[in-house]
C-alpha cells in the first residue's frame, strides 16, 4: 500500500502536521472553559429571538449585501470570463481571489469607511475572480460540434448564446447558487469589521455574554440558508437584486479627501513618505519581513498544515454519516444536519466562537477550520459513496467503510481536499484577526497603529502566499491525476 | 454553383495517413452516396468535403450537434442563425416570432415529429434527435448536402421518407451510407472508399449491391 502514490502523499502530509505540532500554540487558555461551552450551547437550545429588532435588521443587511455583492461580482466574473484566455486577465483574477473578503473589507474601510460600498466591493471583488475562474472552466467544457454544425457567417455573439450558453446554464446556475450560499456567509462575517451584518450582533451578544440572543442569531442563520431553495427561486431574483441595494443601510457618507489621502499617501511606504528615498526602503522593508511577515507566514503554514490534516481526518470520519450504505435512517437524518450545520457556520464565526470560550491559541482555529471544510468534504463523499452499488454480499460495518468505500472514494477527498487547500489557507491567514499569529493578526495590527503602508505589504504576502499554495494545490492533483469540479 | 473540383485531400491521425491523396470531381446535380466499410475514411472525408465547401453546404455531422438544453425548434432554427442580425436571434431564444414557427413546423411536419417542437433534444430518443439534425439541415437550405450516417439510427419506413426528403430537397449531395441498399435506391453515383482511397465511382444504375460488397 506503501508503494501508491496516494497514500505515499497523504502520509507526507500527515508528518509535516505531526512535526507542526510541536511548534504550533495548541492550548486551552481560559480559565473555565466547560462552563463556558455549556452556557453556549444553553443559549443555542434557548435562542432569544425577540430581544431587540436589531436582529432582524442585521439578517435583511446581510441577505442584501450577499445578493449585491454576488450579483456584481458574477456580472463582473462573466464577463471576465469572456477574456480568460489573456494572461494579464487570468493573473488579475488570480490576485483578487487570493485576498480575502475581510481583507478588502479592512482596505476599503480605511478610505470609503463604513459606506455600504465597503461591504459591496469586499464581496464583489474576489469573487469577480473566483467567477471568472470557474464559468471559463465551464464553458471550456461545453461541446465544441454544435459550434461546427452552425452556418458559416453567424455572428460571434449569435454562436455564443445558442450554442455556448445553453449547454452550460445549468453548472453556471448551479454554481452561482452555491456562490450565493458563500456569499452569505462572506456577508455575515463582514460584521467583524464593523459592517451591519450579523457578525456585528453576534460579537455584540458575546461581549454581553448574551448566548441565547446569540444561538438565536446561529438558528436563524443556519434557517435561512436551509431554506435557500424555497425562496431563492429564478423568478424572484430580479425582484431580490434589484431591491437588495435599497436595503444595504445608510452607513456613513464617503469623504473623498480619505480616499485621496489613502492612496496619495496612506500607502505610500514610510521612508518614500518622509523623502529618506529608496536608501531607507532597504531597512524598511527589512523590519517588515524579519519581524512580521516571516513570523506570520511561519504560523500560517503552520496552521493550514494542521487545520488540512485535520480537515481530512475529520471528513473521512463524517462522510459515513449520511451514506446510505450504513444504518438506519434517524442517523441518516441526524448526520445530515450535523453536517449542515458544520458546513454552514462561517469558518471566521466557528473560530471566533471557540476562542472565546477556549482562550487564544491556535486550537480554536483548527478545530474551527477542520469542522466546516471536512462537513463540507464529508458531505460531498458522503454524496458519492451513496451512488457506489456495492454487490449483494459486500462484508458490513468497519470492514465496509474499510475495504469497499474509503478505497473508492480516497481519490476524489483528496481532489476535494487540495482543492480546499488554498482555501483553508485564506481563512488561517484571515483568522489572525482574532488573535491568533497568522499574517492577519499583523495585518489587522499595522492598521490599527494607522500604518497602511505596512498593511498593504502584508496583504500582499499573504495573496502570494495564497497564490503559491493553489500551484502547489494544483501540481499535487495533476501528478496525482486527481479531477474535480470546483462544487465546494 | 453546386459543383466542385476537390483535389488532393488528405487527413492523417497521429503521423498516420488515413485519407488520400484523393480528388473527386462533384458535378451539379450528382447524388453520391460514400460506401465502405467502417474505418475506411468516410467520416473524415465527409469532414474534409465540409472544410472545402462550408459555405455552401448543409451538414449532418455523425454526432449530429445538438444543443441538447435548447429545444426542437431552437436547434433546427440554428440552420439560419446567419441570416439575421444578433438581435433577432436573441429574442428568438426567448420568444420565437411566428414566422419562423409556422416554418419549423412545417418541417418537422415532414419528419413526422410536430409534436415535439419544444422539447428539449436532450429528452429525445436517438431516431429523434437524428430527425432534428436533418431538419436542421434541411432549414439550412444550402445547395449541397453533406450528411455521415443520416437514417442510421431510423427505422425502415422512416428511414425511406427521410431519404426521399433529402434527394428532393437537395440538387447535389454527399452522403456517408453503410446500408448499400438505400445508396442504390437514393442515390445516382457510388463511390466506395476503401483505405482512404477511391476504389469505386461508377453511376448507381447498373450496379448491384454484389459489385459494392466487394468493398467489405
Amino acid at each position: 500500500m506503501l508503494s501508491s502514490p496516494t497514500v505515499r502523499t497523504s502520509l507526507i502530509f500527515l508528518a509535516i502536521a505531526l512535526v507542526g505540532l510541536l511548534f504550533a500554540d495548541i492550548a486551552i487558555t481560559a480559565s473555565n472553559p466547560w462552563r463556558d461551552l455549556g452556557n453556549f450551547f444553553l443559549g443555542i437550545v434557548t435562542p432569544n429571538f425577540f430581544n431587540s429588532e436589531g436582529l432582524m435588521t442585521a439578517l435583511l443587511r446581510t441577505v442584501a449585501f450577499a445578493f449585491v455583492g454576488v450579483a456584481l461580482g458574477g456580472v463582473v466574473g462573466f464577463l471576465l470570463a469572456l477574456v480568460y484566455r489573456s494572461l494579464p486577465v487570468r493573473m488579475f483574477c488570480a490576485f483578487v481571489r487570493a485576498i480575502h473578503e475581510l481583507f478588502w473589507a479592512l482596505i476599503f474601510l480605511q478610505f470609503f469607511g463604513f459606506h455600504p460600498l465597503t461591504g459591496v466591493l469586499a464581496i464583489a471583488i474576489p469573487y469577480a475572480g473566483i467567477f471568472a475562474k470557474v464559468y471559463s472552466e465551464i464553458l471550456e467544457e461545453a461541446d465544441p460540434e454544435p459550434g461546427r454544425v452552425l452556418p458559416p457567417g453567424t455572428g460571434n455573439i449569435t454562436a455564443f448564446i445558442y450554442t455556448r450558453i445553453p449547454d452550460c446554464w445549468v453548472k453556471m446556475r448551479t454554481y452561482t447558487a452555491y456562490r450565493l450560499e458563500c456569499g452569505l456567509r462572506s456577508s455575515a462575517i463582514l460584521g467583524f469589521v464593523g459592517l451591519p451584518t450579523l457578525g456585528f450582533y453576534l460579537e455584540a451578544s458575546f461581549s454581553q455574554g448574551l448566548y441565547s440572543d446569540a444561538g438565536a442569531m446561529l438558528i436563524l442563520f443556519y434557517v435561512l440558508i436551509a431554506t435557500m431553495p424555497l425562496w431563492v427561486r429564478p423568478k424572484l431574483l430580479p425582484i431580490y437584486i434589484l431591491g437588495a441595494p435599497f436595503f444595504l443601510g445608510e452607513g456613513l457618507p464617503i469623504v473623498w479627501g480619505n480616499v485621496q489621502r489613502f492612496f496619495t499617501e496612506d500607502i505610500v511606504p514610510a521612508p518614500l513618505r518622509n523623502g529618506e528615498g529608496l536608501a531607507g526602503l532597504t531597512p524598511w522593508l527589512n523590519d517588515l519581513m524579519v519581524n512580521e511577515a516571516m513570523p506570520g507566514i511561519w504560523n500560517t503554514i503552520v496552521l493550514t498544515q494542521i487545520a488540512l490534516v485535520a480537515t481530512g481526518i475529520l471528513s473521512l470520519l463524517a462522510f459515513p454519516l449520511i451514506s446510505n450504505h450504513f444504518g438506519g435512517p434517524i442517523r441518516r437524518n441526524a448526520g445530515h444536519v450535523a453536517l449542515v450545520i458544520a458546513r454552514s457556520t462561517p469558518e471566521y464565526i466557528l473560530a471566533y466562537i471557540l476562542l472565546q470560550l477556549w482562550g487564544p491559541s491556535m486550537l480554536p482555529a483548527v478545530v474551527a477550520l477542520a469542522l466546516h471544510n471536512g462537513g463540507i468534504i464529508g458531505h460531498l463523499i458522503g454524496r458519492q459513496t451513496n451512488s457506489i452499488k456495492l454487490r449483494a454480499d459486500a462484508i458490513t460495518g468497519f470492514n465496509r467503510y474499510s475495504w469497499e468505500l474509503v478505497p473508492r472514494v480516497y481519490r476524489s477527498f483528496l481532489a476535494f481536499l487540495f482543492y480546499r487547500w488554498e482555501i483553508i489557507m485564506r481563512e488561517t491567514a484571515i483568522l489572525g484577526i482574532l488573535g491568533i499569529y497568522t499574517l492577519g493578526f499583523y495585518v489587522d495590527s499595522a492598521i490599527q497603529n494607522i500604518r497602511f503602508d505596512r498593511a498593504m505589504v502584508l496583504i500582499l504576502v499573504t495573496a502570494l502566499l495564497n497564490i503559491g499554495v493553489d500551484a502547489l494545490g494544483r501540481y499535487i492533483r495533476r501528478k496525482l491525476a486527481l479531477q474535480t469540479m470546483p462544487t465546494c | 454553383m453546386s459543383g466542385f473540383n476537390l483535389s488532393g485531400l488528405t487527413a492523417s491521425f497521429s503521423g498516420k495517413r488515413v485519407i488520400g491523396p484523393l480528388s473527386l470531381q462533384v458535378n451539379p446535380g450528382d447524388k453520391i452516396a460514400l460506401v465502405g466499410k467502417s474505418g475506411a475514411g468516410k467520416s473524415t472525408l465527409i469532414r474534409l468535403i465540409h472544410e472545402r465547401v462550408n459555405r455552401d453546404s448543409s451538414l449532418v455531422p455523425q454526432d449530429l450537434g445538438l444543443v441538447n438544453a435548447l429545444s426542437v425548434f431552437h436547434n433546427v432554427f440554428m440552420g439560419q442563425l446567419d441570416k439575421h442580425a444578433t438581435w433577432y436571434n436573441t429574442v428568438t431564444l426567448a420568444r420565437p416570432f411566428a414566422k419562423d414557427r409556422t416554418e419549423v413546423t412545417t418541417l418537422l411536419q415532414s419528419l413526422g415529429m410536430k409534436e415535439k417542437l419544444w422539447t428539449p433534444t436532450a429528452s429525445l430518443s436517438g431516431g429523434q434527435r437524428q430527425r432534428v439534425a436533418i431538419a436542421r439541415a434541411l432549414y439550412r437550405n444550402a445547395a449541397v448536402l453533406l450528411a455521415d450516417e443520416p437514417v442510421s439510427a431510423l427505422d425502415g419506413p422512416m428511414a425511406n421518407s427521410v431519404m426521399t426528403l433529402l434527394r428532393d430537397r437537395f440538387s447535389t449531395s454527399i452522403i456517408a451510407l453503410h446500408d448499400v441498399e438505400l445508396a442504390l435506391s437514393y442515390c445516382t453515383r457510388i463511390v466506395g472508399i476503401q483505405d482512404g482511397q477511391v476504389a469505386l465511382d461508377q453511376p448507381s444504375e447498373g450496379l448491384s449491391s454484389s459489385d459494392i460488397m466487394s468493398l467489405y
